[in-house]
């Protein structure tokens, strides 16, 4: 089953006195689920992420667009009829119910020619609760169970029904660190057990790139990107998408093209044909950084930190946005933490540059690996 | 260790001299009244120790009275206020507009003196010379005859008796209610609506339960208040309530010692024991089941 939707628009009325512009929240959304993947939407918050997953969910319905489940038309269908299982930010477990008596909740809302036997009703709740290993803990209520305990009874919960969608909703934002890098393995694995279509969202990019097949990148409201998380890493298409993508983050320099050669401040430091003349963007990832003792790009060493497999380098340049930029260099370079000044050589798959003025991707045939000395 | 238990203490004195005053001394007090026989007023002096002013007491048809219109009145009422607090609060906490001034309106009765109310209730069930009162002439439009509300039938005083304790206790409860529905997190309905539940099912497995520790404390306080129900009959029905047959377990005692048959300070404290008795019974039996349920 694959979610597509259309052009969603969401806009809510203006709340308080001054305000008279109405607020929009999601503006001309259109994007694929593709059936059985596990789609990451990613983005800062605020972007209306999870006002999207309430449309498709059926909580909050669309100003404009259409929400298509395979070839259904669900727009106007309330949640009970779409067929999804939501999984919300705080679990939303009811807490004077045992586990078992919270994932038998779904079922025991079928009516008519849907209702099933108790019994098959238990056998379908201890079949999601085998799903997600919880079978022990069934008799307990959830304030009795720990963050990661709670989440997998509300996916047990969500799941019970067998929705064609699954919705989760910043599924691992209220776990510590250890639980969260666990638990979305289990999500994964999970997701990839049943085979069941799921959305999840999330504002942490590193959440999304690790577990998603495809990843739909949104910044207030708008789609920025999407695609295999890989790709969308190698190939943003804004300066948004680029600096939101990747730890450490990309490194900004105000620079211009000359003469298909672009130039931080007065020393060109990459060859970017097909590039016309202007000023710049330009991004480039710390893996992007080579050091090399007569590398075109001179910096000013501030520290270098050893990380074990990596080691980081982190510096100053006067065109940098920021207040330093960052190099991951593998160990196997040398630097001396002493020297006052690092040169690095660019790998040119890992510069991008964007328009000054709308941030969009200027292309330039990348010259191939190799040919400017930087392997 | 002990310097500071000390202080402990000294801390604690002025709390344990106002509640030992005002409070335990009283209640020892009356404990002691209620076992002296043939006490007498004036000269102070009993003539011995037993359980006779009980006797008397639960022997005394005022009492009897008094105790049958607080088991009616408190049975009654607190059921239904409780029931009606809730439905109302449930419409208030669902609907949008105007329902700060829809708060403000069921939350007067609660500012306006008890003695103000029964001369509103006057109005609307006495009978005068020149009218049978409001509630008689919208009888009359039924065709139902008058009834005489303050000095009829019993039933119909209990009525208006009735009628004017839930009113009156109505807007603290829905007070209550209306905070514990506000603070249910609307993540657990937008749960329920995802997975299709009716209204009813939301209402008695979520709402219900959700602000159940809420509705056992109004019960609990309910039934203290209205076995304490006093002032509310003599608003309604004058001072002299053992002659209208309305009187209750507080006014017997109110009775026993000021009224017009009063100066016995035994009885009063017999029959102020017995209702002590009753309202601790009855609280204990609350928490009890309101535990129970609240494990299972």
């Amino acid at each position: 089953m694959n979610v597509k939707l259309q052009n969603l628009t969401k806009r809510f009325p203006a709340r308080g006195k001054r305000a008279k512009q109405e607020v929009h929240a999601v503006r001309e959304l259109s994007f694929e689920v593709p059936d059985g993947m596990l789609v990451g939407l990613l983005g800062p918050s605020g972007c209306g992420k999870t006002t999207t997953l309430n449309m498709i969910c059926g909580l909050e319905t669309p100003s404009e667009g259409r929400i298509f489940f395979g070839e259904e038309d669900v727009t106007d269908l309330p949640p009970e009829l779409r067929g999804v299982g939501m999984v919300f930010q705080n679990y939303a477990l009811y807490p004077h119910l045992t586990v078992m008596q919270n994932i038998l909740f779904p079922l025991q809302n079928l009516k008519g020619a849907q209702r099933l036997s108790s019994q098959e009703m238990r056998r379908r709740a201890m079949e999601a609760a085998q799903l997600v290993q919880i079978e022990e803990l069934l008799d307990r209520r959830p304030k009795e169970l720990s963050g990661g305990q709670q989440q997998r009874v509300a996916i047990a919960r969500a799941l019970v029904k067998m929705p064609r969608v699954l919705l989760l909703d910043e599924p691992l934002s209220n776990l510590d660190a250890r639980l969260r890098l666990q638990t979305r393995e289990e999500i994964c694995k999970i997701q990839k057990k049943t085979g069941i279509t799921t959305l999840f969202v999330t504002h942490d990019q590193e959440e999304a790139m690790s577990i998603s097949d495809r990843i739909v990148v949104m910044r207030a409201g708008v789609l920025m990107q999407q695609g295999v998380p890989q790709q969308v890493y190698d190939d943003p298409a804004n300066l948004f998408v680029a600096k939101f993508l990747g730890t450490p983050p990309i490194n900004v320099f105000a620079a211009s093209v000359r003469g298909e050669r672009l130039f931080l401040g007065e020393s060109p430091v990459l060859e970017v044909p097909g590039a016309a003349d202007q000023e710049v963007w330009a991004g480039i990832r710390p893996e992007g950084l080579v050091p090399q003792a007569d590398g075109p790009m001179a910096c000013q060493l501030h520290r270098v930190e050893a990380m074990g497999r990596d080691v980081s380098i982190v510096c100053r340049h006067p065109a940098c946005q920021a207040d330093t930029l960052r190099a991951m260099i593998g160990s196997v370079h040398q630097v001396d933490p002493a020297s006052a000044e690092v040169r690095f050589a660019l790998r040119p798959e890992k510069v991008f540059l964007f328009n000054k003025e709308d941030e969009t991707r200027i292309p330039f045939a990348a010259a191939r690996k190799g040919e400017d000395g930087a392997q | 260790m002990n310097r500071n238990a000390n202080k402990a203490w000294l801390y604690l004195l002025p709390a344990i001299v106002l509640l030992g005053a005002f409070l335990i001394y009283p209640l020892v007090d009356v404990l002691i009244y209620s076992v002296e026989e043939g006490y007498n007023f004036a000269s102070q002096t009993y003539t011995g120790v037993g359980g006779y002013n009980y006797l008397y007491v639960l022997h005394d048809p005022y009492f009897l009275q008094a105790l049958k219109n607080t088991f009616i009145l408190v049975i009654i009422t607190v059921p239904l206020s409780t029931g009606i607090a809730l439905v109302i609060s449930t419409g208030l906490s669902s609907i949008r507009p105007l329902r700060q001034l829809y708060q403000t309106i069921y939350f007067l009765p609660y500012v306006t003196n008890t003695l103000a109310v029964g001369l509103v209730f006057m109005i609307l069930f006495q009978r005068t010379e020149y009218t049978d009162g409001l509630v008689n002439l919208m009888l009359g439009w039924f065709g139902a005859g008058p009834v005489d509300f303050i000095n009829g039938p019993y039933w119909a005083k209990m009525f208006v008796l009735c009628f004017y304790t839930i009113w009156v206790v109505l807007p603290f409860k829905i007070l209550v209610l209306t905070s514990a529905l506000a603070s249910v997190n609307p993540d657990y309905y937008r749960a329920a609506r995802v997975d299709g539940t009716s209204r009813t099912r939301i209402f008695f497995r979520i709402t219900l339960p959700m602000i159940s520790p809420m509705l056992v404390y109004l019960v609990i306080t309910g039934f203290i208040g209205a076995f304490k129900a006093y002032g509310d009959a003599v608003a309604l029905f004058g001072t002299d309530l053992n002659a209208a047959g309305m009187n209750t377990i507080v006014g017997y005692v109110y009775d026993m010692l000021y009224g017009d048959s009063g100066g016995y300070p035994s009885y009063a404290s017999a029959a102020a024991i017995v209702l002590f008795a009753i309202v601790l019974t009855i609280t204990c039996i609350n928490l009890l089941v309101s535990r129970k349920q609240y494990r299972d």
